[in-house]
C-alpha cells in the first residue's frame, strides 16, 4: 500500500547573505488518504517551509529543494514542469494559509477569486462556476451567499475570509488540503469553529489533510498522526496517542509538559530552558542537545538515528530504545 | 480599611470612527462600565477575544489613553490629577508591558541605554551607578550582563521580552499591566517569561493586570479573574471559584473552545455561532444573546447587570442554570 504523500529525504535551503540556511534537513513522512497528520514545532522548526516546499512555493522566496523526493500519488512533484505543477495546485492539493487578507487578492470579489479556480480546472462556464461558488460558500457555513459572492475580503470578517479560503481550497476537491497554521489569526471560539468545519469537510469529501501549528492542543483535538519539528529537523513521529501518551524524545515530553496547564498554582510552570539554535550555528549533533537535560557526549558527535521505539512511533534520539 | 491599589469605577471608553470622509460616522463602545479593584501584590487577569476591550483596558489604566468616563484611584488618589500634577510619579506607579517586544524596544538604542534611559528620566540613580544599576535589573530578569552592549535585534523573542520586562522595573513599579506578555512568544519560551513574571512578583511584590486570550493559561497563574466580551465584564471574580466552575456563558464557551491535550475528544463541546458583533452597534439586551446558547426573549430586551452569585459576579440573568445540581 502506498500513501497519497511520500516526503523522502527533504531538504530546503536557503540563499541568504551570509550563505545558505538549509531550513529543512532530510525530512521524511508520509500522508495516507483520509487521514490527518499534524506537522508541529516552534518557529525556526521549518514546519511552515516543508509545507510550502511541497507545491515548491518556496521559489519565489529564493528558496531550493536540495535533495529529496515528494511522491504525490507515485509522481514525484519536484519532477513536473511548471504547467503540469499549475494543475496540481489547487486542483488535487489545495492549500490554506495562516492569513486569509494576505492569501486573498484585495481587488477582486470572493465570488471571482473562488469561481477562478473552478474555471480554470474544471473548465466549468461562468454560470455555472457561479451557481457552484455559492454552493461551496453555503457548504463552508457563510450565511447569505448569494449576497457574500460579490463582496470584496474587506467586507469579511477574519473567521469568514478564513471560511472562504477553505471554500476556495476545496473548490475542486482535492485528495489533500494542506493547512498552514489555519487557526492561528483566529479567536478561540472562530478557531473552534474553523478547525470542525476542516473535519466535517475531510470526512465528506474523503480529503487528507496535512496541519501545520504550533498548538498542541489543536493536534490532540483534530490530528491522527504527527510529526514533530525542532530545528529544521523531524525529532518524533507517530500517532497522537502514542506520542501524546509516550513521547521519547526529550523535546517532545518538554513541549508537552508546557503545553498541559494544570490548575495546581503552587509549582512554576514547566520550561524548555535556552532558545531554538541560530540557523548559522546549527549544533553538530542532535540540534536539541543544548537544551536537553539528559544530553550527553556523543548527542554531539553525529545527527541521530530515527528509532523505531513501537509500530509507526520514530524517534531520532539516542536515549531511545528500539522496539524489541 | 485600606484603599486598594487600583480601583476602576464605572469605565466608559469611546472612540470615534469614521465621519468627515466615509460618511458613516460611528462610536466605538470599547469599554461600558468596567469596575474592579486590584490589591498590592495580586495578579488580576482579563480574558477576552479580539474587540472585547481588554488592550483598551490596559491602555486606559496606564494612560495612554484617556476614558471617555468613569474614574481610576491608585493608593485613593485620582489617577488623572496624579498624572497632571506629577507624570513621572504616576508612571513609576504603574508600568507597561506590551505583546510584541520587537515594537517596544528602540532598535537603535543598546539595552544599556534602553534601560537607563529609565533610570535617568526618574532619577532613579546616580548616573555612574547607572551601570550597575542595569547589570542588577539584567540579572533580575535572568540575562547576563553580556547583554548590556547588545541591539534588540539581536536577541531572541524571549531574551527581549526580558529586557521590556526589566526595563518596566527600573522604576520600581507597584503595578505592572502585562498586555499579553507571551502571546508572541514559543511555547517553550512562555514558561519561561510566566516563571519569571511570578518569581519577581513573589520577590518584589509588584502587582499584575494580565491581559490575555487565553482562560486555561491566566487560571494557572492569576488570584482573580475577569472574563470580558464586547467591552463589558461578563464575569470576574477570585481564581478559585471560576477554578471550581464558571457561570457566565460566555465564560464556559470561551474555555471549551481552548483546545486542551488529553480532554476527551467525542465530548461534544457547545460550540458558539458566528463572530464576535460589532463594537459600533451592540446587540440590544445582553450583549451576548446573539451567540448564547442559553438565550431567551428576555435576553434581547433587558440587559443584564453584575450580580453576585457562588462567590463571584456574573452578568447573565440565567446563571443560576449554570450551578452545578445541589
Amino acid at each position: 500500500m502506498s500513501a497519497l504523500l511520500q516526503v523522502e529525504g527533504l531538504s530546503v535551503q536557503f540563499a541568504t547573505d551570509r550563505g545558505p540556511v538549509r531550513a529543512v534537513e532530510d525530512l521524511s513522512f508520509s500522508v495516507a488518504a483520509g487521514e490527518t497528520v499534524a506537522m508541529v514545532g516552534e518557529s525556526g522548526s521549518g514546519k511552515s517551509t516543508a509545507a510550502l516546499s511541497l507545491l515548491r512555493l518556496i521559489e519565489p522566496a529564493g528558496g531550493q529543494v536540495s535533495a529529496g523526493r515528494i511522491l504525490f500519488d507515485d509522481v514525484d512533484l519536484l519532477g513536473l514542469s511548471s504547467r503540469q505543477l499549475r494543475g496540481v495546485r489547487g486542483s488535487r492539493i489545495g492549500m490554506i494559509f495562516q492569513d486569509p487578507m494576505m492569501a486573498l487578492n484585495p481587488i477582486f470579489t470572493i465570488g471571482w477569486q473562488i469561481s477562478e479556480s473552478l474555471r480554470e480546472h474544471l473548465g466549468l462556464s461562468r454560470r455555472a462556476a457561479r451557481d457552484r461558488t455559492i454552493e461551496l460558500l453555503q457548504r463552508v457555513g457563510i450565511p447569505a451567499p448569494e449576497q457574500r459572492i460579490d463582496q470584496y475580503p474587506h467586507n469579511l470578517s477574519g473567521g469568514m475570509r478564513q471560511r472562504v479560503m477553505i471554500a476556495m481550497a476545496l473548490a475542486c476537491r482535492p485528495s489533500l488540503l494542506i493547512a498552514d497554521e489555519p487557526t492561528t489569526a483566529l479567536d478561540v471560539t472562530v478557531q473552534a469553529q474553523v478547525l470542525a468545519l476542516i473535519n466535517t469537510l475531510k470526512d465528506e469529501f474523503g480529503m487528507a489533510v496535512l496541519l501545520i501549528t504550533h498548538d498542541l492542543g489543536v493536534v490532540w483535538e483534530t490530528a491522527q498522526r504527527v510529526v514533530v519539528m525542532y530545528a529544521g529537523r523531524k525529532v518524533e513521529e507517530g500517532s497522537v496517542s502514542d506520542v501524546f501518551e509516550r513521547p521519547e524524545h526529550p523535546y517532545t515530553r518538554g513541549l508537552l509538559k508546557t503545553a498541559r496547564l494544570t490548575d495546581d498554582r503552587a509549582g512554576p510552570l514547566v520550561e524548555i530552558p535556552g532558545t531554538v539554535p541560530n540557523a548559522f550555528e546549527m549544533p553538530h549533533g542532535c540540534r536539541f542537545a543544548p537544551r536537553c537535560a539528559q544530553a550527553f557526549a556523543r548527542c554531539e558527535d553525529g545527527v541521530p538515528p530515527d528509532i523505531k521505539v513501537a509500530v509507526g512511533h520514530d524517534v531520532a534520539c539516542l536515549l531511545a530504545e528500539r522496539a524489541p | 480599611m485600606n484603599a486598594p491599589l487600583l480601583r476602576a469605577q464605572n469605565l466608559v471608553k469611546e472612540f470615534h470612527t469614521g465621519g468627515r470622509w466615509s460618511g458613516s460616522a460611528g462610536v466605538v463602545h470599547a469599554l461600558s462600565d468596567v469596575s474592579f479593584d486590584i490589591e498590592p501584590g495580586e495578579t488580576l487577569a482579563v480574558v477576552g477575544e479580539s474587540g472585547c476591550g481588554k488592550s483598551t483596558l490596559a491602555r486606559c489604566v496606564t494612560a495612554l489613553n484617556l476614558q471617555t468616563s468613569g474614574t481610576l484611584l491608585i493608593d485613593g488618589q485620582n489617577a488623572q490629577d496624579l498624572l497632571r500634577r506629577e507624570p513621572l510619579r504616576f508612571r513609576r506607579m504603574i508600568q507597561i508591558v506590551f505583546q510584541d517586544p520587537y515594537a517596544s524596544l528602540n532598535p537603535r538604542r543598546t539595552i544599556q541605554q534602553s534601560i537607563g534611559d529609565a533610570l535617568r528620566l526618574h532619577r532613579m540613580c546616580k548616573s555612574k551607578e547607572q551601570r550597575d544599576a542595569v547589570t542588577a535589573l539584567l540579572e533580575r530578569v535572568g540575562l547576563s550582563s553580556d547583554y548590556l552592549g547588545r541591539y534588540p535585534h539581536e536577541l531572541s523573542g524571549g531574551q527581549r521580552q526580558r529586557v521590556a520586562i526589566a526595563r518596566a522595573l527600573a522604576v520600581q513599579p507597584r503595578l505592572m499591566v502585562c498586555d499579553e506578555p507571551v502571546s508572541a512568544l514559543d511555547v517553550s519560551i512562555q514558561a519561561q517569561i510566566i516563571n519569571l513574571l511570578k518569581e519577581i512578583q513573589k520577590a518584589l511584590g509588584v502587582a499584575y493586570l494580565f491581559i490575555s486570550h487565553n482562560l486555561a493559561l491566566v487560571r494557572h497563574i492569576s488570584d482573580r479573574i475577569a472574563v470580558m466580551y464586547l467591552g463589558q465584564i461578563v464575569e470576574i471574580g477570585p481564581a478559585d471559584a471560576m477554578r471550581r466552575n464558571l457561570l457566565h456563558p460566555y465564560s464556559r464557551a470561551l474555555f471549551a473552545a481552548t483546545p486542551e491535550i488529553g480532554r476527551d475528544k467525542t465530548a461534544a463541546t457547545p460550540m458558539l455561532r458566528g463572530d464576535v458583533p460589532s463594537p459600533i452597534n451592540p446587540p440590544s439586551g445582553c450583549r451576548f444573546h446573539t451567540r448564547c446558547p442559553i438565550a431567551r426573549p428576555r435576553c434581547a430586551q433587558e440587559a443584564p447587570l453584575l450580580r453576585e452569585l457562588d462567590g463571584r459576579q456574573v452578568r447573565c440573568h440565567f446563571a443560576e442554570e449554570m450551578l452545578p445540581a445541589a
